[in-house]
């Protein structure tokens, strides 16, 4: 009796301290989406109640441009660095040739050096080039730093497939490129997909590579924030935060319905 | 593996080629051109002029620098250790739930950085300053009577750090702590060790490399996350990476910024090899 009452205090106590830790990660993340209500253009004091952020964001013309740059920017680089990742995993995977170590070991490089580094690195070769800085020097950067991303995650779940399946397929008869996208593709999909996903999330948030590679005009959300600290930040940030937040919510609610559906259907 | 066939070749060009060439013209070359700025000298508009000098890497021991550099290690390395301390005792606790809840816990430690970084930190902002609402809360309480300052110094760059960094310690340290094996503790306590000689003798050696990876993933990008030093730093309070975004965009000394850049590329490439040689895999720092 004694016993099991110490345990539901320890339990007690593990869960508090669990409790305490998720409280500090969201705590900034709720202090956000509450003043998104507020009447008060300063987000100093909670003043009243109020949605007219929500409407007049939508006419908030630069912080509008600014998010449709920064989609623009992550659904291109995602999906080159989605292509052109999958592509070099498959062929690591299947393929020796000369320089392979030094690819992977390059493949490295963008993930351990601090950001900033890559960031000045990419803005000199920018500038030897004598490339106008934009959005497609943005472009260019992001790839660099999401495709490795890609390639490890996908190569991950290479590493743990079948291969004689491929190999049944030729020898039914199928060419490279049908086996590639009958039978390869559909089988690495989680893992194409996570590395997609990662290469997104990384490049909707990335602050410090944009900061060096973004010229004049091609302001992307968090370069537009990170001025708008400095100089006053109105609600209508607060607004589209809380909007990104709950999308990013409804997101994630979707895949761990959809693991936590596969982790049961095994189970049963 | 098969030779010789030209098929084969043009397969292996159209899946290598692309990510070879990216490699070499977005990250070989690039580092090796800032590796040679580096040595060269500022140009009097800004740019770099091609003579070759060490006095970049001689000015990185200017004292003024030197203290915001070893300001910068100190700052990464509490970060770290804080990062540890709380990082380890919550991974732990939520490797010992139910692998449904695990994967909703994990979600809800990855879903805050899903959201952007400057937008979290401006909500700091609003929590820190001096109206703002930790200090409302605090005299409300009656824990003060006048407001504290929490934020524009060294205290809050850490908390930044910190807060942004922590799930990088959280992940790997539960994807070590996932793959212990519970037979062993088990077996240690069935001889009689206590659970705290357990924990030191069993758990924390098998979880070393999630340990290594977390402080990895924490330390090195501590060095260089200038922004949160600029939004809830003081004037003093500066992290290498304000230096070197100063000498690239508004110094506009390239060399010495390339140099400072070098340094921490120098200091990666160390803390790499000692993780590589502890036994650390790379792909777990990804």
């Amino acid at each position: 009796m004694k016993k099991t009452a110490k345990r539901k205090i320890n339990n007690i106590f593990k869960n508090a301290y669990i409790g305490f830790v998720y409280l500090f990660l969201f705590l900034p993340i709720i202090v956000i989406v509450v003043f998104s209500f507020n009447t008060s253009r300063m987000n100093i004091t909670f003043q009243g109640f109020t949605t007219k952020w929500y409407i007049s964001m939508f006419s908030n013309t630069t912080l509008m441009e600014a998010l449709i740059n920064t989609l623009f920017i992550a659904v291109v680089s995602t999906f080159v660095s989605g292509v052109i990742g999958t592509l070099a995993a498959v062929g690591m995977n299947k393929f020796n040739f000369r320089g392979k170590r030094i690819i992977e070991a390059l493949l490295y490089v963008p993930v351990v050096i601090p950001e900033i580094v890559l960031g000045i690195a990419l803005l000199s070769v920018f500038s030897i080039l004598n490339m106008e800085l934009g959005l497609f020097t943005i472009i260019l950067s992001h790839i660099t730093f999401s495709v490795p991303f890609v390639i490890i995650t996908v190569r991950a779940r290479i590493s743990g497939l079948d291969r004689s399946i491929e190999e049944a397929a030729m020898d039914l008869g199928a060419n490279k490129f049908k086996t590639f996208i009958k039978i390869t593709l559909p089988m690495i999909a989680p893992g194409v997909l996570s590395g997609i996903m990662l290469a997104f999330t990384l490049s909707l948030d990335d602050v410090v590579i944009s900061f060096f590679t973004a010229g004049p005009g091609s302001n992307t959300l968090p370069l537009k924030i990170f001025s708008m600290i400095k100089t006053g930040v109105t609600p209508e940030v607060n607004v589209l935060s809380t909007l990104i937040i709950l999308v990013t919510i409804m997101g994630l609610a979707c895949v761990t319905f959809a693991q936590a559906r596969k982790i049961k259907s095994i189970k049963n | 593996m098969k030779k010789g066939k030209n098929k084969d070749l043009l397969s292996m060009i159209t899946m290598i080629g692309p990510i070879g060439f990216w490699m070499i013209l977005f990250v070989a070359i690039p580092l090796v051109y800032v590796f040679a700025i580096s040595f060269m000298r500022k140009g009097i508009y800004g740019g770099v002029e091609f003579a070759f000098t060490v006095s970049n890497y001689l000015e990185t021991l200017n004292p003024l620098y030197l203290q915001i550099f070893i300001g910068s290690l100190i700052m990464a390395a509490i970060s770290t250790i804080v990062c540890l301390l709380i990082g380890y005792p919550f991974a732990y606790l939520i490797s010992m739930k139910s692998q449904i809840k695990k994967n909703l816990l994990l979600m809800l430690v990855i879903l805050p950085f899903l959201t952007n970084s400057l937008i979290r930190m401006y909500g700091w902002i609003t929590l820190l300053r001096t109206e703002g609402i930790i200090n409302k809360v605090l005299i409300y309480l009656h824990i003060i009577n006048q407001p504290i300052q929490l934020i524009y110094n060294n205290f809050a760059v850490m908390l930044g750090l910190v807060y942004c960094l922590l799930p990088f310690m959280i992940l790997p340290l539960y994807s070590s702590i996932e793959k212990l094996d519970m037979s062993l503790l088990e077996a240690a306590s069935d001889l009689g060790a206590k659970s705290r000689k357990t924990f030191l003798k069993v758990t924390l050696p098998l979880t070393m490399p999630g340990i290594f990876a977390g402080s990895i993933l924490v330390f090195i990008p501590a060095l260089g996350l200038f922004f949160i030093a600029d939004l809830l730093g003081g004037s003093k309070s500066m992290l290498i990476g304000n230096i070197i975004r100063n000498q690239f965009l508004t110094a506009r000394n390239w060399p010495f910024g390339a140099a400072l850049s070098m340094v921490l590329i120098f200091i990666t490439l160390i803390l790499v090899a000692v993780y590589k040689k502890a036994g650390g895999s790379m792909d777990d720092l990804v």
